[in-house]
């Protein structure tokens, strides 16, 4: 049976991508950021997993105001990265596990969680900046991917009641599958942050600090914020944190925190990882 | 007009709502069409010309040819999409994120905000506290950079 090991929390800022792959990782700006990072990618190197499930949301890269949909799940063999205006980035393809996607396809839809199927599409930062915190820099990702994309640009984003509710039938889903496998899941996003406008810079550690104490301990509680308090505390950016919900749904309801790192600024974001442990986990 | 939102009091921020994505599809449109190297080739070449492509206001028009960007946000613009103009033109988050701001803050002012732990939330939760986010605002603009810790980073 396959099962969730543990589920990852991290901010998906696209500069973090652009120091690894300009080779800045050791420059003073970004030093103790990716100091702060090797502690998740020693738990990475040990734990392999064998999928991950990417909770992201793309940035008019594979979707835009064309089509917007809710839930996109990739149920594709692979996904290349997109070019965002200044050329893809160069890391590996990332390659799916489309057996266990259609599963899940068919498991959470059952489930009446009515996802968009996505069999072409390429994956941007908001995908592989998550894959390269976790890898560094690898000839191949050494691991298969799921993307699980959520929209949270165009008003209204799915609430993070629906987004934690999807996380356990996320759970259910893997649960059903037959074969051995371990699953990591990711959620993308965040913390505090507003890229837009006059407000544009604004971070907000006290709430972020709080966010992570809670998506720990008490996840109920925060199933109930309303975007708007997103919006107002943590900028119009900071909305992405329910896509924290999901992974933090899909966890069991007791875990164990193997690590926590927090960091302000990453660019025009605070940053914020996290390791959870799934309690139920078998070892 | 549409009713009041509970948002329509944080200050300084384009809610990505139904109003601003009629508003703003195809100045979001043109800007997207960004993402393909041929289009880049072409913007570069004739800016004007590709803009024809779109149905756009003047007004629209106008911001993107004037690299407006505080004004391509107030005319339906969105930032993932006003951000591919922005990389066009070799612009970082931080150089827009200034311009932004609407106070003549320049990039530099606006990183050494961020390195300072970034606009503080207080003052700026909603418009009701105005006073409180120019005092902000222009506490950051103030203060003077030292050293060169923010220099060249994104």
């Amino acid at each position: 049976m396959a099962r969730i090991i543990a589920g990852i929390a991290t901010s998906h800022v696209p500069a973090i991508g652009a120091a690894v792959d300009h080779g800045k990782t050791r420059e003073p700006y970004w030093k103790p950021l990716f100091e702060g990072v090797e502690p998740a990618r020693r738990w990475f190197r040990e734990a392999r997993p064998d999928v991950c499930i990417i909770v992201y949301n793309d940035h008019a890269s594979a979707f835009s105001f064309k089509s917007i949909p809710t839930f996109a799940l990739g149920t594709a063999p692979e996904f290349p990265p997109a070019d965002e205006g200044y050329g893809p980035r160069p890391v590996p393809v990332v390659r799916g596990h489309d057996e266990l996607a259609w599963h899940l396809a068919e498991s959470i839809i059952l489930d009446e969680f009515d996802l968009t199927l996505v069999n072409e599409m390429p994956v941007d930062h908001g995908l592989t900046v998550p894959l390269s915190v976790a890898f560094g820099q690898p000839d191949a990702w050494p691991c298969r991917v799921i993307p699980l994309c959520v929209n949270v640009i165009q008003y209204p984003p799915p609430t993070g009641n629906r987004c934690f509710n999807l996380g356990k039938a996320i759970r259910r889903a893997v649960e059903s599958y037959p074969e051995d496998l371990k699953v990591a899941v990711f959620g993308t996003g965040g913390m505090s942050h507003q890229l837009q406008g006059e407000r544009a810079g604004l971070i907000n550690s006290e709430f972020d600090r709080a966010f992570m104490d809670r998506l720990v301990s008490a996840p109920g509680e925060l199933t109930g914020t309303p975007h708007v308090e997103y919006m107002r505390e943590a900028g119009s950016e900071g909305i992405e944190l329910v896509m924290w919900l999901a992974m933090r749904g899909a966890l069991a309801g007791t875990i164990n925190e193997v690590y926590r790192f927090y960091h302000v600024p990453v660019s025009n974001t605070a940053y914020g990882l996290m390791v959870l442990e799934d309690g139920g986990s078998r070892g | 007009m549409r009713a009041p939102r509970d948002y329509d009091d944080i200050p300084g921020t384009y809610v990505q709502d139904a109003a601003h994505l009629r508003k703003g599809y195809h100045l979001n449109m043109f800007c997207l069409s960004l993402n393909e190297a041929g289009n880049r080739d072409a913007f570069r070449a004739d800016e004007a010309a590709c803009l024809d492509r779109y149905p756009m206001t003047e007004a629209q028009r106008k911001a993107v040819l004037e690299r407006d960007w505080l004004g391509l946000l107030r005319l339906g613009g969105n930032i993932y999409y006003t951000f591919k103009l922005a990389a066009f033109d070799g612009m970082t988050m931080q150089q827009i994120g200034a311009a932004m701001s609407g106070t003549g803050i320049s990039e530099a002012e606006f990183k050494q905000m961020l390195l300072d732990g970034g606009r503080p939330i207080e003052g700026n939760r909603s418009k009701g506290e105005g006073r409180g986010r120019e005092g902000a605002s222009s506490a950051a603009q103030a203060r003077p950079i030292e050293g060169d810790r923010g220099k060249g980073e994104p």
